[in-house]
């Protein structure tokens, strides 16, 4: 064949190729999700990424919920009650409800799956609900959690990832669960291509049917954030999570789409070196006055209008100033460059030069160049370096650093958000400061064995006293999930955690 | 001809084991504990022991370096920490795609470049030949992710003509396979198709000049069969190396356009396994990516052989 002809041919096949029928199925009412990453194993016990728990939330009930204002609702767990000293937790159980393998969810499968949590090797659970020390099958219906000791953060617990309850035939059966898991939830597992979709169908049987109103959900890992905007405008998404802050304004003014946003549960803060190898050795780590100085130099408020156009929260502590657990007699600090001046002169430091690490985020990195600008004013000379995230992971890890601009992704109870931190019983490589106070350990364990909410922001009130003025972080603000759509989406309600819950939404 | 093509294959050998080496020991150069990387925020110390006991982590290089190459002999590539999937399954499953990506990407390419190259040679030295050359230039200096997002931005956006990223399978629908891949084809081809040009055209003038094309012309041959038949079959050695090179490269180097236009290829695959120290992933796809370039380079060799008989010997 001469090349002439070969091309002729070609082009006439990708003619033909055009002139064909559109394969796809049409009428079929699917959401289209864009995700910013390539969500991890889809098993509850292993997973670890925020982007696998908002397949999660379509996928596998949990024993219960929580509402936007952060209280625990039912779910699979209709009722519960603390007993024995709270030292029990009975948990009854909705009848009726099926796995997507039709098999029964009852007082065995809760058991199953509580204890795969606690002893699968490698379960990213078993430190969230270590207190657990075994499942007692009251009826079938009807669990009871025994635990060592109280632990007020376990409902907390059970209404995410170790709260779901998967179905004990699937898991037990060859082959591997995290890539045909079958649990409760609203949407059944179709199939999943690496870095490319998620594919979850419409669970028929499920408990809570008429809140289901799509037939299928496709989750799309598009991790630049511009190119998941283009998706949405293009009419080839119908929902984007973790939009940019800078394309707000984008989206507001698109009369196609709309924006969602709700505080969330994490924050960004600056980590200190106090105690962690010869790093620390220097006026930051080793004198409160120069972090206090650090500290008052900085304006939340500026930072937060200057990089993300006003959209985040400032905070000055582990949870947010409108959460239930914010000590109120510890507001966010005013910005005072002469008093930090003072202070850095008292300490025999007038301009302490220092390393901020940060990741390589674009947002992160402009935080940190308005930190240094801000810094400098009052008399330190920072210098910025920017390393990879998992780099950053292990400098932090074994004290390869000063200071460490650092996220949280934010737990609903308090002690999620705290205690691995600042506790000396710590894992070592999120307590980067090795920050140990044994009164504050003394306060922490307080708070999670405490029996009501009053008494355990007591206690949280007296660790603010020892954290805000020891300063092993800088809590500096709480972000914000941006979410966009279609404005033809109805019925999504944003939740702290900034997961999508699709019971109820549905597509105009 | 059996004896050179012997003597090729002899040498793959060596060749991948030094690869091997290479792939696995430079990875290990990457700061951070996989274990880390893969043990989530909660950073519970005792999945992090688990990690490093079920993937090896604890044992001295060599040893890991001995457990993989013996899983590697028998056909197994390890599986994806990250994912829980064989290597073996994730690279059957994105090489497809790139394959297709590279092949479209080439195609364009070979459209834009030869055909400007022989123009430019043939009318060299004039506004032509200049503009050509202008554009070739355009083509190499401007950086792929920027085209691409103009591109969307154009075409998916402005225009709402192409999918704005995402890959179909040719199997589900073969129009929007195309239609996702038309805009990534684009930009990679872009840049092949100026080096094409540049080399097509300077082969061509060293061509064109030489004795037997004057015999041809002297002979009384129409220009177009001169320039087609005789000079062009010479001259598209270069660039027919060239082609392979590139090939080879768009298999591995295809890494920003496809994070650009999430096309769940193989360099997607291998950014994200570096990114996220999935080590196995990392290494089964580079070993991959050398075969395949060992292989296109043994090809352009026998390509060489069937174009010019006078390397028959």
């Amino acid at each position: 064949m001469t090349m002439p002809r070969f091309l002729a041919a070609a082009l006439l096949l990708l003619a033909a190729a055009f002139a064909a029928v559109d394969a796809t199925p049409a009428a079929a009412r699917v959401l289209r999700i864009g995700l910013a990453d390539d969500p991890d194993m889809l098993d509850p016990t292993l997973a670890r990424t925020y982007t696998g728990r908002i397949v999660f939330a379509a996928m596998c009930d949990k024993l219960v919920d929580i509402t936007p204002e952060l209280d625990i609702a039912p779910q699979l767990a209709t009722e519960w009650q603390w007993v024995d000293g709270n030292k029990g937790l009975v948990l009854k159980l909705r009848q009726g409800v099926k796995f997507q393998d039709g098999e029964p969810l009852d007082a065995a499968a809760v058991k199953f799956s509580i204890e795969r949590h606690l002893n699968m090797p490698g379960s990213n659970r078993k430190a969230e609900i270590s207190a657990v020390t075994a499942v007692e099958i009251v009826d079938d219906h009807t669990v009871k959690l025994v635990l060592k000791a109280p632990f007020a953060p376990l409902l907390a617990a059970l209404s995410d990832r170790a709260g779901m309850i998967v179905s004990p035939k699937a898991a037990q059966a060859p082959g591997d669960f995290a890539n045909h898991p079958v649990c409760a939830g609203p949407y059944k597992f179709v199939e999943r291509v690496a870095q490319d979709r998620i594919v979850l169908d419409r669970f028929a049987d499920y408990w809570n049917k008429d809140l289901v109103k799509f037939d299928r959900i496709v989750f799309t890992p598009i991790p630049d954030s511009t190119v998941r905007l283009a998706n949405l405008q293009s009419g080839g998404l119908d929902m984007i999570e973790r939009l940019a802050a800078t394309d707000v304004e984008t989206v507001r003014k698109d009369s196609r789409l709309k924006l969602s946003t709700i505080t969330g549960l994490g924050y960004q803060s600056l980590s200190i070196n106090l105690n962690n190898g010869a790093r620390a050795k220097n006026p930051f780590g080793q004198d409160p006055r120069v972090r206090e100085a650090l500290e008052l130099s900085i304006d939340r408020t500026a930072l937060n209008e200057v990089v993300f156009n006003g959209l985040f929260q400032p905070g000055n502590q582990w949870v947010g100033p409108s959460n239930p657990f914010y000590v109120k007699s510890r507001p966010i600090p005013a910005r005072n460059v002469a008093k930090a001046k003072q202070l850095l002169a008292a300490a025999g430091a007038a301009t302490p030069q220092v390393t901020l690490m940060t990741t390589t985020v674009p947002e992160t990195l402009r935080a940190a160049q308005v930190i240094q600008a801000m810094a400098a004013e009052a008399g330190f000379d920072i210098k910025i370096q920017a390393t990879e995230s998992n780099a950053a992971i292990q400098a932090s890890v074994d004290g390869q650093f000063e200071l460490y601009l650092n996220y949280w992704s934010g737990r609903t109870d308090p002690d999620g958000n705290l205690y691995n931190f600042v506790s000396c019983k710590a894992p070592p490589a999120l307590n980067v400061a090795r920050y140990c106070n044994p009164t504050v350990d003394e306060e922490l364990d307080a708070a999670r064995t405490a029996e009501d909410a009053t008494s355990r922001l007591a206690h949280y009130a007296k660790v603010a006293d020892h954290i805000l003025t020891d300063r092993p972080l800088i809590y500096l603000w709480h972000p914000t999930w941006l979410f966009a759509m279609s404005a033809k989406i109805t019925g999504f309600e944003p939740y702290p955690d900034g997961l999508i819950r699709p019971q109820g939404m549905t597509m105009q | 001809m059996t004896a050179f093509l012997l003597r090729r294959i002899a040498l793959i050998v060596p060749t991948l084991f030094f690869v091997s080496v290479l792939i696995f020991g430079l990875q290990q150069l990457l700061p951070g504990d996989p274990a880390l990387a893969l043990a989530g925020e909660n950073q519970d110390p005792a999945v992090i022991a688990y990690l490093h006991q079920k993937y090896h982590l604890d044992r001295p290089l060599p040893v890991r370096y001995a457990l993989w190459i013996e899983g590697v002999l028998q056909g197994d590539l390890g599986e994806s920490i990250r994912i829980k999937r064989p290597v073996f399954d994730l690279i059957c499953e994105k090489l497809p795609v790139t394959g297709e990506l590279a092949l479209l990407a080439l195609v364009v390419a070979l459209v834009i470049g030869v055909p400007a190259g022989i123009i430019a040679a043939v009318k060299h030295n004039t506004a032509v030949d200049y503009g050509a050359s202008m554009v070739a230039l355009w083509g190499l200096s401007i950086p792929n992710f920027w085209l691409g997002i103009l591109l969307i931005l154009l075409f998916s956006v402005e225009l709402g003509l192409l999918p704005a990223s995402g890959f179909v399978g040719p199997g589900d629908s073969l129009k929007q396979n195309l239609l996702t891949l038309a805009m990534p084809a684009f930009v990679l081809g872009n840049a092949i198709a100026a080096v094409m040009m540049r080399h097509t055209r300077s082969a061509m003038l060293q061509v064109l000049s030489s004795d037997y094309v004057r015999t041809a012309r002297a002979k009384g041959l129409g220009e177009l069969r001169v320039i087609l038949h005789h000079a062009l079959r010479n001259a598209l050695v270069p660039v027919v190396t060239l082609g392979a090179l590139e090939f080879g490269q768009l298999l591995s180097g295809a890494v920003l356009t496809e994070q650009v236009f999430t096309i769940p290829g193989f360099g997607k695959l291998i950014v994200d396994a570096v990114f996220n120290r999935d080590y196995a992933v990392v290494q089964g796809v580079v070993l991959c990516t050398a075969m395949a370039y060992i292989a296109l380079n043994l090809f352009a060799d026998i390509a060489y052989v069937l174009i010019n008989p006078r390397l028959r010997t």
